[in-house]
């Protein structure tokens, strides 16, 4: 339950808005839910649901619009890259497809450890720095920019070394 | 000409509350709540000719001035969605010279007469809202934020907002629906957010960089902003520059700087030293600009961009080159619309689908002439049908590459097997 397991976040989370209207607090209350396992349980979803006063289907249907929540568990680091106009005309597409095969997956698809999935989205309002992507990862979202296959490659190693040790 | 909204390019640290404060930060917004009258604050500027830097370029002071005074409470709402493809510059204000922008969204708030303000960032911000959350904090010890500013009944407080990834809610209406829980569905218009805004209550909605202008008009006077820019477009313009340049980037400049100059004295020209060969002026929502002298030549202003039959809009400029086929870039931004539209209204739903799959059987060669003439009908068969901008944007592009370069859509190129 995140009121109970974050108790100080939940409450600031419901002081951002007036307490006639808490149904405003279903997006961030969304991200927490992603904190532990990387995608929104079914009991979470019934958790916020209670919380907000609304059906359980009205936070499913919020899941289901926004592209940062997910339904499934993916890779404990999804790293999603922008193949969007303005990144492809710098060789976005390129960069993804080298990326792939260094990695072994196709787009969509998880490391075999589990570690990295790798997803192709649309414009992240970084493209003068391209090849880039942002990771999501459950406590969060970082830019990586003005990036090589090289790069990344040694990024996902240090990924690696530190998601073991968590 | 020293940097007006990317302070922080010629004074390092202005983000630092006591860097910002040397400089003259919060000295617009003391000044309009303790010496100005919120009347007089919308007066000044809509005297100063600021346009809306989202996209649509409507007058400032004018949308303000919409604000009833006989519903209460009211909410100014700053749209930091920024999902424009192309478009970088919001992102870059935040991140680096916060305090501005957010003295822009304090001095709307006294002019509106709103005691909450709620900035709504695209959920990949997420680290930019972690930023402002920090300045709002220091202005709040700072007592810049609060109850009873400057020893005045104004009270404010302002609150970040992150979505989760939907271009839609870069759209005023989408975007409320969004802080209000629900999917991004764009409202039905009128009744306009000024009446009918965030929890039903009068509302004003600003992009963050025409937020950022506004502690310069209250500081250096109305007819200073004027003076800058052209006669139906004051002010400076951050220009977001990329695609095929040599220095993709933020530029600065004032209105009415021509295309020539930003993409080969500011961008250092084309990758390879290629010919150019399109433009497009706002992003992915833009028609195709036939890249030649005269549209080189022309001053990036509203009116004047609007002679090229395009629009300036949030000034996105991608540059593409003669590597690159027309065709495939609308596929790009075929995939990006059909993406992105939310499904609400049929038109832009089922249009962007058809017109996907029809740039795919084009590009796949597997397209007849027909083909591409039904393309060039989908497209326009949306336009005028929808319910907010995102349908119309998808059909742009599509129009203008057909009709403007026709050769990089014959069958013969597009689908060999009916050449």
């Amino acid at each position: 339950m995140l009121a109970e397991k974050y108790p100080e976040e939940v409450k600031k989370i419901f002081a951002k808005y007036p307490p006639e209207q808490k149904r405003s607090a279903v997006m961030p209350l969304l991200y927490l839910a992603q904190r532990d396992e990387g995608f929104v349980t079914k009991a979470a979803l019934e958790d916020i649901a209670q919380m907000l006063d609304i059906t359980s289907t009205d936070v499913a249907e919020i899941v289901g619009f926004y592209t940062l929540y997910h339904d499934e568990k993916a890779g404990k680091y999804r790293m999603q890259v922008c193949t969007d106009l303005p990144c492809a005309l710098r060789g976005a597409d390129k960069f993804l497809e080298e990326l792939c095969g260094n990695l072994g997956v196709k787009v969509g698809e998880t490391t075999p450890d589990g570690m990295v999935t790798v997803e192709a989205v649309m414009c992240l309002a970084g493209c003068d720095k391209a090849p880039m992507f942002q990771i999501q990862s459950p406590d969060g979202i970082a830019y990586h920019e003005n990036m090589t296959v090289d790069k990344t490659m040694e990024l996902v190693a240090a990924l690696r070394k530190s998601g073991k040790e968590v | 000409m020293a940097h007006l909204l990317l302070r922080h390019r010629d004074i390092p640290d202005i983000g630092k509350m006591d860097v910002y404060k040397k400089n003259g930060g919060f000295e617009a917004f003391k000044k309009a709540v303790t010496r100005m009258k919120p009347q007089e604050v919308t007066e000044a500027v809509k005297a100063s000719g600021l346009r809306g830097r989202g996209g649509a370029g409507f007058p400032t002071g004018v949308k303000w001035g919409f604000i009833p005074k006989d519903i209460w409470p009211h909410y100014v709402v700053a749209n930091a969605d920024e999902s424009e493809p192309g478009t970088f510059k919001d992102r870059e204000i935040m991140e680096s010279n916060p305090f501005q922008f957010l003295e822009g969204v304090a001095i709307a708030a006294y002019a509106t007469g709103a005691n909450a303000a709620y900035i709504y960032l695209r959920g990949e911000f997420w680290p930019v809202a972690a930023i402002l959350d920090e300045k709002i904090a220091d202005m709040e010890k700072a007592g810049f934020l609060g109850d009873k500013l400057f020893g005045t009944d104004f009270s404010l407080r302002i609150y970040t907002h992150l979505g989760a990834g939907a271009y839609i809610c870069g759209e005023e209406t989408a975007l409320l629906e969004s802080i209000e829980g629900k999917r991004g569905l764009p409202r039905i218009r009128p009744p306009f957010p000024a009446i009918y805004g965030l929890y039903g209550k009068p509302t004003v909605v600003n992009n963050v960089e025409t937020l950022t202008n506004v502690p310069l008009i209250i500081e250096k006077g109305s007819d200073w902003y004027k003076s800058l820019g052209t006669a139906d477009s004051a002010g400076v313009k951050i220009f977001s520059l990329s695609g095929r340049v040599n220095q993709p980037g933020n530029y600065e400049l004032p209105f009415g700087t021509t295309f020539r100059e930003l993409i080969y004295n500011y961008g250092g020209g084309i990758i390879d030293g290629r010919p150019i060969k399109a433009i497009m002026a706002a992003g992915a929502s833009s028609t195709m600009i036939v890249a030649d002298d005269n549209a080189l030549d022309t001053p990036m202003d509203y009116a004047s961009v609007r002679t090229l039959g395009a629009d300036l809009g949030s000034a996105s400029v991608i540059v593409i080159d003669d590597t690159i086929s027309l065709e495939w870039v609308i596929s790009k931004t075929l995939h990006f619309f059909k993406h992105e539209s939310c499904g609400k209204c049929t038109p832009c739903r089922e249009g962007t689908y058809w017109l996907l799959h029809l740039i795919e059987r084009i590009e796949h060669g597997e397209a007849t002439k027909e083909n591409v003439e039904l393309l060039h009908t989908v497209a326009k068969q949306i336009q005028n049908k929808c319910l907010c901008p995102l349908g119309e944007f998808s059909t742009m592009a599509v129009t203008t590459a057909i009709e403007r370069f026709p050769a990089d859509f014959k069958p013969s190129r597009a689908g060999g097997k009916h050449g």
